[in-house]
């Protein structure tokens, strides 16, 4: 296990819904070590989907403290955290999130031409071999089964060489047996290739293969 | 993978809606490089017409100017008359290279036209008319044998749409003369290819105007002496002098209105397709929420959200002024047709020329369109927070 890449101190954040301020994340302390695997688990509303957007730099706290790779990004600008994501966090949404105009491998140049990484297609096709998609290289998303998609998405997170990859409830949209494989990846690739892995679930039989378990409630941890 | 391909791939996902877009454009740049083309034409085809007439000066009876410059062209009725005598006293100024009389007539054939009438143009002239036109050919036979002969020359059109020949004899309807045509010239793309030429002294004898002319075409030695020689006329009772470069400025004016009522249009048009172009760019920025908030979670800057709607905005925009640019360049004869019908005076000649910098400004001018359009629509993806984009999209 490596060093600290990712620390919280009292990290809040306030929502307003009209004139109601919403807690979503309410003075959250922890540390995330680089090479973990880690599982969020918590019912709907409990806050997973703001810790996981606070942590990969999506959007900006209210109060407390966040260090990312080191970088004190409480008060960052939206440059600013767009540099940090930019080829070092990978997400996956439970929603795939994928271009519909874009075939599969030309999804994954995507990322590398914003993360303004070389676009080596024999990498991307070796890549989308390792999740299982050699055969859909040149197909539209559309095309593809639900599980087939979340490939793409991992694959398009995967394919800047993240150190953090955040996934948001990514097998909610799957059944079990397509569950179970994207998280045996998951798994595979934090043991094999180091990759911290932070996992928001509903689901107990997944989250319990997690190195580490962080239940949150009403934004809090418990 | 770049910002173009991923513009590009976008517009083929709702394809109807781009299409109509790209119509949008394609009708108002159209309308834009038509107005160009007649813009360009007619200005050619009225230089044309006037060079071409070999004289820059006109020496006609007094009358409004504006009749008088649209009836030399016309070559119309209703004319006013001037003795033959000023012609002989103008004659002898030694400032003058090259002169000639003329006498308008006209009479109504009613076999014009397929059996629907018109007005046949007769004009009398002299050999000289020809020493003023040396570019002027003879497609088929040669001059009047005599200056008093009922023979007629016909200008290209009018032969053709008579199927005449040399040696075929024609009637002056309302008259008893009969003709023969001992000549037919070449086209020479001006007024003239629509008149019947006949000897200056047996027009005044058939049409009865005895030492009457309808004009004195003249070309000084000496450009720079047009003024001084329109001044020294000024004394002559009865006659007016008209320089070809105020009869250009006096039909350039008569068609002026016209010119600023189809201006109007291709405005109008283009800022109907610009509307267009916003609200649809700006629909598929909405329906992109999500898409615009994965980007940019996934590293890309402000700056690349912003050019890929402008790039998009600038596809549709030059792509429909690609297709303008066509639709103008294959419906100029039917545009010309229109506009020949509904203007007060059109030259002969193409009316309507499309050059290759017409369809390149037009096309530039489409995309500079397209990339102003898109910049609200540009502006407005660029600054959606990517947290926020995920979440409304989803």
């Amino acid at each position: 296990m490596g060093g600290i890449i990712v620390k919280t101190e009292g990290l809040t954040k306030i929502y307003a819904r009209g004139s109601e301020k919403i807690r979503a994340v309410d003075n959250v302390s922890l540390e995330i070590n680089e090479g973990s695997f880690l599982a969020l688990m918590g019912p709907s509303g409990s806050g997973k989907t703001t810790l996981l957007d606070l942590i990969g730099c999506l959007d900006n706290i209210t109060s407390g403290s966040l260090e990312v790779f080191g970088h004190d990004v409480s008060r960052a600008k939206e440059s600013v955290l767009t540099k940090l994501r930019r080829g070092k966090i990978g997400f996956i949404f439970q929603e795939f999130l994928l271009i519909p105009s874009l075939t599969v491998i030309e999804n994954i140049e995507l990322s590398l031409y914003f993360a303004r990484l070389p676009q080596d297609k024999e990498k991307l096709k070796s890549l989308l071999i390792k999740v299982g998609l050699g055969h859909r290289v040149n197909h539209l998303p559309k095309q593809l089964s639900g599980g087939e998609r979340q490939r793409v998405a991992v694959a398009r997170a995967l394919a800047v060489s993240p150190k953090l990859l955040i996934a948001d409830e990514p097998t909610g949209n799957l059944d079990t047996k397509n569950s179970q494989e994207i998280f045996d990846l998951f798994r595979k690739l934090n043991k094999k290739d180091g990759l911290t892995i932070i996992l928001a679930t509903h689901n107990p039989a997944l989250s319990s293969q997690a190195d580490r378990i962080i239940n949150l409630r009403d934004g809090k941890t418990v | 993978m770049n910002v173009f391909l991923i513009g590009l791939k976008n517009l083929t996902r709702k394809k109807i809606r781009a299409f109509l877009t790209i119509g949008g454009v394609a009708i108002a740049i159209a309308v834009l490089v038509s107005l160009w083309g007649f813009d360009t034409g007619y200005h050619k085809s009225l230089e044309n017409n006037i060079d071409k007439m070999g004289y820059q000066l006109l020496v006609t009876a007094k009358g409004c100017p504006y009749e008088a410059a649209t009836l030399m062209l016309q070559g119309g009725g209703g004319l006013r008359y001037m003795d033959e005598a000023v012609y002989h006293k103008i004659i002898t100024d030694p400032r003058i290279d090259k002169i000639t009389p003329q006498l308008i007539s006209t009479a109504y054939d009613p076999e014009r036209q397929s059996g629907r009438g018109g007005i046949s143009l007769y004009m009398g002239v002299e050999r000289s008319y020809i020493d003023l036109k040396p570019w002027a050919k003879f497609k088929l036979g040669g001059w009047f044998s005599g200056s008093d002969a009922n023979e007629a020359i016909m200008g290209y059109e009018v032969a053709e749409l008579e199927q005449r020949a040399p040696g075929d004899k024609i009637l002056i309807p309302g008259s008893n003369e009969a003709l023969t045509v001992v000549g037919i010239f070449e086209r020479t793309g001006t007024q003239d290819d629509g008149v019947i030429f006949i000897p200056l002294k047996s027009s005044q004898r058939i049409f009865n105007l005895p030492e009457k002319l309808t004009g004195v075409g003249i070309k000084l030695k000496d450009m720079g002496e047009i003024s001084a020689f329109e001044e020294s006329l000024y004394k002559e009772p009865g006659i007016q002098v008209i320089s070809l470069a105020q009869v250009k400025g006096t039909i350039l004016n008569l068609i002026s209105s016209a010119k600023a009522m189809t201006n109007a249009v291709a405005f109008i048009a283009i800022i109907i397709a610009i509307i267009g172009v916003v609200n649809t760019i700006l629909m598929s920025v909405f329906e992109r929420t999500s898409e615009i908030g994965v980007m940019k979670a996934i590293g890309a800057s402000r700056m690349d959200i912003f050019k890929i709607i402008c790039i998009e905005t600038a596809i549709v925009c030059s792509l429909g002024g690609f297709i303008g640019d066509l639709i103008a360049a294959l419906g100029t004869r039917v545009i010309e047709v229109v506009l020949k019908s509904i203007l007060p005076y059109a030259p002969r000649g193409e009316l309507v020329v499309i050059t290759p910098n017409i369809l390149i400004y037009s096309f530039l001018c489409a995309t500079v369109i397209g990339v102003i359009a898109g910049i609200y629509p540009a502006l407005r993806a660029a600054s959606m927070k990517p947290v926020e984009a995920i979440r409304r999209g989803e």
